[in-house]
Parts: C-alpha cells; structure tokens; sequence
C-alpha cells in the first residue's frame, strides 16, 4: 500500500467515526418503520393534536425555503375549498441535490404516510407526487406504492387517494407555483404570489406542497415524537437534514446529519483534505469559501440549504464553476421576466468577456449592479437567487474569474 | 404514433387540461419526440390550439418537438458531473457515434444532447438513454453501452 | 364597494378593493412606465418596468400586478426604483435589434420612447437579439423576431381577445421566443391575420406588410388610372394619425387629401356596405323563406361575411360550419369587383389600366384582397389595401396640411354611403343596418326604434343579442308574421367562440349572427392608428353613430347610388350579376399537415 492511500485510509476510518457520531443523532429518514401500523396509531389521534405536534416540533421546508410546516398545514387547513390537494414535491432538480431520489427509493412509504397525516389534518383528498421526469425509471415502483396505500385508505375509509405525476424537464416547476402550473397542464412559469398556493392551488383550490424530504419527516415526527426530533440538532435549526454531497468529497452521496453545523465540521468530515470552497444549497445558495468555513453556520439561522453541499478544491477554477452556474440558469430560467430571462444571459457573457478581455474588468460593476437589480425585481425566487452564487464567488475568487487559470 | 395509437393516449387519460402532460408524455415516449400530426391531434381533442400545446411542450427539454433518434442521449453537463469527467464522455460519444452535440445519427438511431442536472451528482459523470440511467461512467464503459444499443 | 387606502409617493389614494398598484398611482396622478401592461389584457409582470417600492419591503413590487392593500405606503421614483428601470431598459435593449432608423416602428415604439426618457442610449451588456430572418410570408403581417422583447402582448392578445392562439409563447430560458406551431412562416399559421397583435406591440416585432411605395409607383404611372375606397371606419381613425384627438370625423378632409395624393377617383367603402346590405338582407329573407315557408332544411343562424378575419377564423376553425357564413363579399370585395366592372364600363376606363386600392382599419384586408377566388372582375379585384396607418403616412409623406383641408365629397359613381354604411365600422352596426333595411322590406315601416337606433345592438359587451318581432308584415311575406326575429353579434374572436360553440351544437336560437374580429369591430381595428385602449375605442365609436345620425338618407335601400347600380347593372339582389360579382365560397382549412 503507498503511503498515500495509507494516509486516505487512516482518514477515512477518522471520517468514518465522526459520521457515525452525526448518524447517532440524526438517523431518521432511512430507518425502516412499520408504515402501516404507524398510520393506524396516526388515525387515532385528532387533526388537531397531529397539526399541533407539527407546528410544536418547529419542522420547516426541507426543499429549502424553509417555510414552517405547520403554518403551511394550518392556512390550508382554514383556506376555503371545495376540494383541497396535498401535493408531494419530487421536482428535485437543484444541481448537486438527489436525497429526495434516495428517498423515494427507498423510503416511498414515509412520503406517503406524510401526505397523509397531511391530508388527515388539512382534509385534503387527492394527493400528487410531481416527480421529475428524469426519475421516470423509478415511476413503476412509485406507482405500485401509491396503489397499495389507495387500497389501504380505501379500506380504511380513509378519503385520500395519490397519483403519480411526472414532469418533463424544467428546473422551474421545483417552485411550487410553476409546478401547479404544470400540473395543470401548462407551460411551467411561475404565478404572481399571492395568492398563494395553500389558498388558491392547484385547480384554484386550496394546495399544500411539502418537498419529498419534509413528508418525509412528518413521519418520522409522528414516530419517534416530537422530542427525539428536537433532539437532533441545535439551536433553532430542529431536526435532521438530509444532505447530498458531490464535488470534490472524500465520500460523496446521501446523509442525514443534523442542522446547525458549521461549514468547517462538514468539510473536516466531507472534504478531501484541500477544500477551497463550499457551494451551499445548490447554485442558487451561496458559494462559501475557505476563509468563512468556521463561521458559517448550515441551517436555518445560517445558510439555508436543500442540502445541496458541492465542494471544490484548490484545482477547480471558480471562473469554470461560475460559468457552469450561469449556463445552467440561462437555460432553466422560465424566461417570462427580463431581469431574470435577460440578466442570466448577460451575467454568463459578462464574465466570459471579461476573461477575453473584450470588457474591461471594470464589468463586473455592471454585473453585480445587475445581479442585484434582478435579486429585488425579479418575478420569482429563480431571478431573485442568483445574486447569492454571483455575489459570493465573484467577491471571494475575482482574480480566478478574470485571469487565464 | 398513429392516429389511432394518439386517441388511444387520449382515451386513457381524458381531456381534461390537466391531462395535458401526462397525454404529451405518453404520446413522446414512442419515438421520442412530437410530430406536428401528434400536437394537432393532442390539440383538437384537447380543444385548444395546436400552437399552444406546442408551446407547452417545447418549454419542457425532455418532451422534444423536432426529430430525434430512437435512442436519445442526454449527458449531464452541469458541475458535479462535469468535475467528474463529463467532458471525455461527450468526447468518446462524438466519436463513437460520429455526430455532435445536438445532431442525429444518419441512420436515425440515436441522438446526442446535454441535459442539466438529473440528480446523479455523487455517481457522475452520468446520462441518460431514453428513461435508463447510466452513472459512474468512463469512456469504456460508454462504448460498451452504446454498442448493446447498437444491437437492440 | 369595499375601499382600501394607501399613499403613493406621500399622496393619500383611495381605491377599491382589488386595484392593482398601478391604478392607484393613476388615480393619485402618478405616471409609471410600462412596456408589458396593456388596458385590454390581463396582467403579466413580465417586464418588470413598473416596480415600485414599498417601504419596508426587501423587494420591489410590479406595480401592474400588485394589489392595493390598506396602509401601504408606496414609492414610486426612489434611486432603487429609478436604478432597476434603467437596468432592466438596458437588458430590454440588449435583447432588441435597436434599428431605429429603418424600423417601421420607429417613432411609435414604446421601448425606444422609454429608453429616450431614461437617458439610456446604449448599453455595455452584449446584444442577444435573434438572429433568425424576418418571417415576411403572410400578405397582412410582418414578424421580426430581432425587435421582440417578449412582453407577450401579443400573445396574450392573440389567447385572450382572440381566442385564437396562433402566436404562442415557445421554449424556455434565453430561448423563450414567439412563435406560431413549430415556428412556421405566419402565412402557413393558423393566423386570422387580424393584427391586433399589431396594434398592442411596444416595438417593430409586429408591423403591418407596408404597400404605400406600391400605390405610390401605381399613382406615379400615367398609364394607371388609380381608383382608391376608403372603409366606414378609417374617416374616424385617420385623425389620430394626423395629430388630432381620437374620435375626430375626417371625412371630407380625408376626400380631399386622397385627390391631391393624385387618386383618379375617390370611392367610398360605405357605398358597398350599402350594397352589402341589400345583397345580405336579402339573403337573410330568402334563407327565413325556405326555412318557415317552404319548409327546406336550411342552416341558421347566418352569419355575417364582412370581416376577413372572422372568415378565415371559421375556415381553420370551424371548418364544417362554412355554410352559416353569408356569400355575400365584403364591402372592400364588393367594390373591387363593380370598380373593374361596373365604373370601368361607366367611366370608359380599359379595366386592365385600373389600379384598385382601398384604404382599410384592417390587416386581414390585405390578406383578403389577395384570396385567389377575389378575381370575379377579371382581374384582382382589389390591387393593395393600405392601412389607415398607411394612409396617415402617405399624407405625412406628402406634405399636406391635413388640418387645413377643405372638405369634400367623394366621387360619384359609387361614392354615396348612408349612416346604415357607416355604423358598418362599429361593433353591432352591420346587424343595425340589416335591420333598418330587412325590416322595412318585409313590413313597409321603419324599424320600431327611437331616430331608427336600435341600441340594444350598441355598447361594449363582448356579446350582445336582441330580438325584433315581426307584425303586419306586406302580403308577400305573411308567412313572416308573428315571427321573433332573434339576433346577436359578438366581437372579439374569443367572444364570436362562445356563440360557435353553441351553433356547432346546433343549439344556436339566432337566426341572424354578426362577428367582427377585433374588439370594438372595424374602428378597433387592427389597421388603425395606435394605440389603442378601451378609452380610444369608445371614443371612435360615438363618433361613428355621431357620423351616422347626421346623414341625410340612414338606410341602405335608400342609396340613390344603390339603387342605380341595380337598375342599370345588377337588376336585382341576389341576381345573376350579383352572384357571379357580390358572392363568394369559402375553403376549409383544417387538413392535418
């Protein structure tokens, strides 16, 4: 064995250890429960108690918004309508997240069983998964799941049924509004808000749409109790969260680790040793470099995140990075408003122009002023975003963006 | 698809609006994209016209409005898979296939794309063929799948 | 009416519950740029343009699409505010080909007068504009993607006016376009051609096909002898182009102004109107006489043939319901045919020298003029239709002083109208006339309304229907007696579908239908001046029954011109002559490609 892969082995059993620590306290989402006995025990609560315990355990969006999840429940549960959905977010699409891929492969139950306890507390009766069309190889299994429970809720008159929706290849429709317009059989562009979603949904009635992740973990709050969540993480960052890790990670995947780290401990687990930034919550989260790790704080009172986490080392050109940042946005941009349909452009020719020299350096004025410009005018969070990878990177790794790497 | 095989689609999902997409991605998943007679007859059944449910389609990248191979590629592009060597994999896909980025092969057997993230980032450089993921690929690998397409 | 109050840039605003930012603004006096918002389409906030500030608020707020709501306190000309416009102007530039100098639209543009406004010349961001050719296919539009800044208004005006959908919103991301069905030329679209996509356009993106260097070359051939008509509606339009207020009635002015352009003749659209009414009237009678006396199975409701939009509408769209359109040709066709003809024969005029133009509010004219079954003369009927906007520029070009015109009259033959022909330019005034005239036939007395408006027929509604009972009618039409005559109009495509859906089912309970393609009918035309507004539409059409009422003869079967035509030349409605001249024959167009 040479002495470098004797090094990386020493490390990774150092690694090993640390994450088997943070397992102990977050391992909730890939624990193999009684799905079918829970429900039972769930059914013989009240609404009431179920949304009280929610709103108690300070659950918040998992697919990054963080909106609590409870208010989310409780508006839906107040909104009138004649029909109401709960609606499972399965749009995974942000770059460098797939847990909800992994979720659903191996946990469909949990999603289910927190629709339902959803639509137990909001009496909602029809639910969707809106999974994105790239998952399509799992749709069979993700079917045959939905028609298990349907049969289970139909015994149990239970007035809940769930479907599977796929859809085709849109960044966008991972926001809530564009996804409801999709679902509704139109072009995915995100709608005026408000009114909002839990008022107005799908087919205008009253919609709930909780990312796969946050179903996820109404289950397992329904399970464990409320303590054993509030136990999991610090401060007000509750609970766990599942993180995707990629780049340049001394292991890569899917792990459940509780909220309120700091960028510093997750990269002495993660990082390969030369870590020189983090990309935090996918490219529309911020790019957090060396000099920052230990202060910056991954959850809720930190860096919000979807648990994107994409390391880059020291051999990484950040100008390479940030391009393929911004050819992703121009492309996946709805394209209805011009800050955004123009400025995601604009932002990706400015820094190749500046790195040919056919605008002064002096640009990048120009762009920040425009970043910043669609980060308040912008029609939807997709536009208002971008001021966040922009602005970290070309702040911390100018000398990268502009000269020959 | 046939006229028949559309209203088929059709008849399985109802006309509802709401039906559009999953009609569209049925009426795709034969030969991989819609053919003008396809949004036409979406169209009338839907009552809606032909225009508009092109321009729901065309804003979706996997529901495909212009010619495509039996068998479309799409490899990841975006930044995790393109650490991980997203670029000799196009290289040996161009070369293999003798087509680049965007273009059909002559014998209309595949078409070569990017795509945007597709959730593999852990297990990149990783594509798409039709509905079938390949990750953790190499240009070897990618020959050895191409050529059992090939067989197909 | 519930209120909500607010103050906009200090100033108290009270407005009713469910206004949106920008209305507020106006009504507190308070001017916001705008480039997507349009008064006749649903908001989009798509352009950013009018953001505003809220105090307090991180973000800025699209001030179209923001609801008032009590207690905000709203700014509107901060630095942020100021800062975003000019941003987003440059990012607007950025995406258009700027070709000010040689764009059509030059000088109406919206984009341009507001990057004027703003100081922004040019732009260090890099210009993306398309690059794919002009699609200069259809007879009636051009589309010039370089110019398009996606405000969609037109595609909206297309869905939602409309209710066709022909220009839709394509891809996504950079490469969000308008375009038809898979991008195919306008002229193989299922286009009406009707332009009101034109007229709601903030840039050059949609302009009208231009013919005015065409009549000019025609006026300027000593061998041509250039005859000119002029539509019921361009005489209250052509103002606007002219520097004078909407709802200006430019008739004689506009007489005078065509002759010294150096027309040979100067006709008048209304006379054809007139005549359509004759040949329609008739036609509805003879329909009601096979239906209710000899009991054939005969189509209704009939519908009216006036609009070329509206044609070609029910040919793409309701193929197999062609036989409830009327065979009558528009007044424009109507003309046409009788000036290579009829005046040819008259005037001693070798018909091949004719050049035939028409002035028109209308786009789909042009389109209609080069129909291929539009050659019953001989000849093409109809040689270029000019928009009224045409018209205004040709007067401009000229050098005349419109204001200081003397009026005159139109030439004679075929140059009287009466009021029933000039209401043709309204929403509902070609059921009117019909009326005034069919009624009178069947009983010997005017219609039974007030100075013979028959009001239930005017307004705005998208639909409007009313019915006439018919007593003590003449002996030759007693089978008529006690019969309710039920009638409707509808303008606005998206509006004439809610009657379709109905007459497809066979459901309709009207006998006689009129349809005009664009909001408003003719006078909101998709050829006449812009902009247009509710407020602008309302004004031309109370100048067109101002018009009407102070005519001396308002009905058609009293056109002293008209009944010449008949007596000398067609005999009688619906006869040999007018057949083969007045009447046409409709194509489906739905075949699948």
């Amino acid at each position: 064995m040479s002495q470098d892969a004797e090094k990386s082995t020493a490390k990774l059993s150092k690694v090993e250890k640390k994450l088997n620590l943070l397992k102990k306290r977050a391992h909730l989402i890939f624990r193999n429960i009684d799905c079918v006995k829970l429900f039972n025990r769930i059914l013989k609560k009240t609404p009431d108690e179920i949304l009280a315990t929610i709103t108690e355990s300070g659950l918040r969006g998992r697919g990054g918004a963080g909106f609590p999840t409870g208010m989310k429940w409780k508006a839906a549960l107040e909104a009138p309508g004649a029909v109401k959905y709960v609606i499972c977010n399965a749009d995974e699409g942000e770059p460098g997240t797939f847990k909800d891929r992994v979720i659903l492969e191996r946990q469909p139950d949990k999603i289910i069983v927190g629709m339902a306890t959803c639509a137990y507390v909001t009496k909602a009766t029809e639910g969707y998964i809106y999974m994105r069309g790239e998952y399509n190889f799992m749709s069979k299994e993700i079917k045959a799941c939905c028609e298990k429970w349907n049969d289970l809720f139909e015994k149990k008159d239970f007035p809940f049924r769930v479907s599977l929706r796929l859809g085709s290849g849109a960044y966008i429709c991972g926001e809530e509004t564009a996804l409801i317009e999709s679902m509704s059989g139109n072009r995915g562009e995100p709608r005026l808000r408000p009114p909002f979603p839990v008022s107005e949904g799908f087919n205008d009635m009253p919609t709930v749409v909780n990312n796969v992740e946050t179903l996820a973990y109404v289950t397992m709050i329904m399970d464990d109790g409320l303590d054993f969540f509030k136990s999991v993480a610090k401060d007000d960052s509750m609970g766990g969260k599942v993180f995707s890790v990629s780049g340049d990670a001394a292991i890569k995947g899917v792990f459940e680790l509780p909220l309120g780290m700091t960028v510093q401990e997750f990269v002495d687990i993660f990082g390969d040793g030369d870590t020189k930034a983090v990309q935090v919550g996918g490219f529309s989260g911020l790019c957090v470099p060396r000099k920052h790790f230990a202060t910056t704080i991954i959850g809720y009172r930190g860096v919000q995140t979807g648990g994107s986490m994409i390391l880059y080392n020291s051999t990484r050109s950040m100008y390479l990075v940030l391009k393929n940042y911004l050819e992703f946005f121009q492309e996946e941009s709805c394209g209805q408003c011009a800050p955004c349909r123009i400025g995601c452009q604009q932002l990706l020719l400015g820094i190749e122009a500046m790195r040919q020299g056919t605008r002064p350096l002096s640009h990048i004025d120009k762009l920040r002023e425009l970043v910043n410009v669609m980060g308040v005018a912008s029609k939807c969070k997709l536009g208002m975003s971008l001021a966040n990878p922009f602005n970290s990177i070309t702040e911390h790794f100018f000398e990268e963006i502009c000269s020959k790497w | 698809m046939t006229k028949d095989d559309v209203a088929e689609v059709i008849k399985t999902h109802g006309t509802e609006r709401t039906n559009l997409l999953p009609v569209l991605q049925d009426v795709a998943a034969t030969h991989r994209f819609l053919t003008e007679e396809d949004l036409v007859r979406v169209a009338r059944a839907f009552k809606i016209s032909a225009a508009e449910v092109y321009s729901v389609a065309s804003f979706y990248s996997l529901l495909e409005t212009q010619p495509r191979g039996r068998f479309v590629i799409r490899v990841c592009r975006t930044i995790s898979c393109s650490m991980s060597g997203k670029g000799n994999i196009l290289t040996k896909l161009k070369e293999i296939l003798g087509i680049d980025l965007g273009e059909t092969t002559p014998d209309k057997r595949f078409s070569l794309l990017e795509t945007n993230c597709m959730g593999w980032c852990a297990e990149g450089p990783s594509m798409l063929i039709n509905d079938t993921v390949y990750s953790h690929l190499t240009p070897e690998k990618v020959v050895e799948i191409i050529k059992e397409y090939r067989e197909r | 009416m519930e209120k909500v109050s607010l103050t906009i840039n200090g100033i108290n605003v009270e407005v009713r519950k469910g206004s949106t930012l920008l209305e507020a603004a106006k009504k507190a006096g308070i001017r916001i740029p705008t480039l997507c918002h349009h008064p006749d389409l649903v908001p989009a906030g798509n352009c950013r343009l009018c953001v505003v500030e809220q105090k307090g608020a991180p973000f800025l707020l699209a001030s179209c699409t923001t609801k008032a709501a009590d207690g905000m306190e709203i700014e509107t000309n901060t630095h942020r505010v100021r800062e975003a416009r000019r941003v987003i102007l440059e990012l607007l530039l950025a995406e258009h080909n700027a070709d000010c100098i040689s764009c059509p639209a030059s000088g109406k543009c919206q984009l341009q007068s507001l990057a004027h406004e703003y100081f922004v010349q040019k732009t260090d961001f890099m210009n993306i504009a398309d690059k794919s050719p002009i699609d200069d296919s259809s007879p009636s539009i051009v589309k010039d993607d370089s110019k398009c800044i996606r405000c969609l208004r037109c595609v909206r005006t297309c869905s939602e006016l409309m209710g066709v959908s022909a220009l839709v919103s394509a891809h996504k991301g950079r490469y969000t376009k308008v375009e038809t069905l898979l991008d195919k030329p306008l002229q193989y679209a299922v286009c009406t051609m009707c332009g009101q996509c034109v007229s709601r356009c903030p840039t050059g993106a949609l302009v009208e096909k231009n013919y005015v260097n065409d009549v000019w070359r025609a006026i300027s051939d000593p061998e041509k002898f250039v005859v000119v008509q002029t539509a019921p509606s361009v005489r209250v339009g052509l103002g606007e182009m002219l520097n004078m207020a909407p709802g200006s009635i430019v008739t004689g002015k506009m007489a005078t102004a065509l002759r010294q352009l150096g027309f040979d003749a100067v006709l008048d659209t209304n006379f054809s109107a007139d005549l359509t009414i004759m040949e329609e009237g008739h036609e509805l009678l003879q329909r009601l006489t096979k239906a209710l006396r000899d009991k054939e199975k005969i189509s209704f409701p009939m519908m009216t043939s006036c609009c070329p939009a509206w044609v070609k509408f029910m040919e793409h769209e309701y193929p197999d319901q062609l036989e409830h359109i009327s065979s009558c040709k528009s007044p424009q066709q109507m003309l046409g045919a009788l000036i290579k003809t009829y005046y040819a024969q008259k005037r001693g005029i070798d018909p091949s020298k004719i050049v035939s133009v028409s002035i028109m509010p209308c786009t789909a004219k042009k389109f209609e003029a080069s129909r291929l079954e539009m050659k019953s003369s001989g000849y093409t009927d109809v040689d270029y239709v000019l928009t009224t906007r045409e018209l205004g520029h040709m007067i401009r070009q000229s050098g005349i002083w419109f204001d200081e015109l003397e009026e005159s009259t139109f030439d004679s033959p075929m140059g009287e109208g009466t009021g029933a022909a000039v209401i043709f330019g309204a929403s509902g005034g070609v059921m009117e006339a019909a009326l005034r005239t069919v009624y009178e036939v069947v009983t010997g007395r005017e219609v039974p309304f007030e100075n013979l408006n028959i009001t239930p027929l005017r307004g705005t509604d998208g639909v409007r229907a009313a019915s006439i009972r018919i007593d003590k009618p003449l002996p030759d039409w007693s089978f008529l007696e006690g019969v309710e005559v039920n009638v409707a109009i509808a303008h606005g495509l998206a509006n004439a579908r809610k009657l379709m859906d109905d007459v497809e089912k066979g459901l309709s309970p009207y006998h006689f239908i009129e349809v005009m393609a664009c909001p408003n009918g003719c006078i909101g035309g998709g050829g006449q001046p812009m902009p247009t507004s509710p407020e602008i539409r309302r004004k031309r059409t109370a100048a067109i029954y101002e018009a009407d009422s102070k005519l001396p003869r308002r009905k058609s079967h009293e056109n002293s011109e008209v009944l010449a035509l008949y007596k000398d030349f067609l005999t009688e409605p619906l006869g040999h002559r007018s057949h083969e001249l007045l009447h046409t024959h409709y194509t489906k167009r739905d075949d699948l490609p």
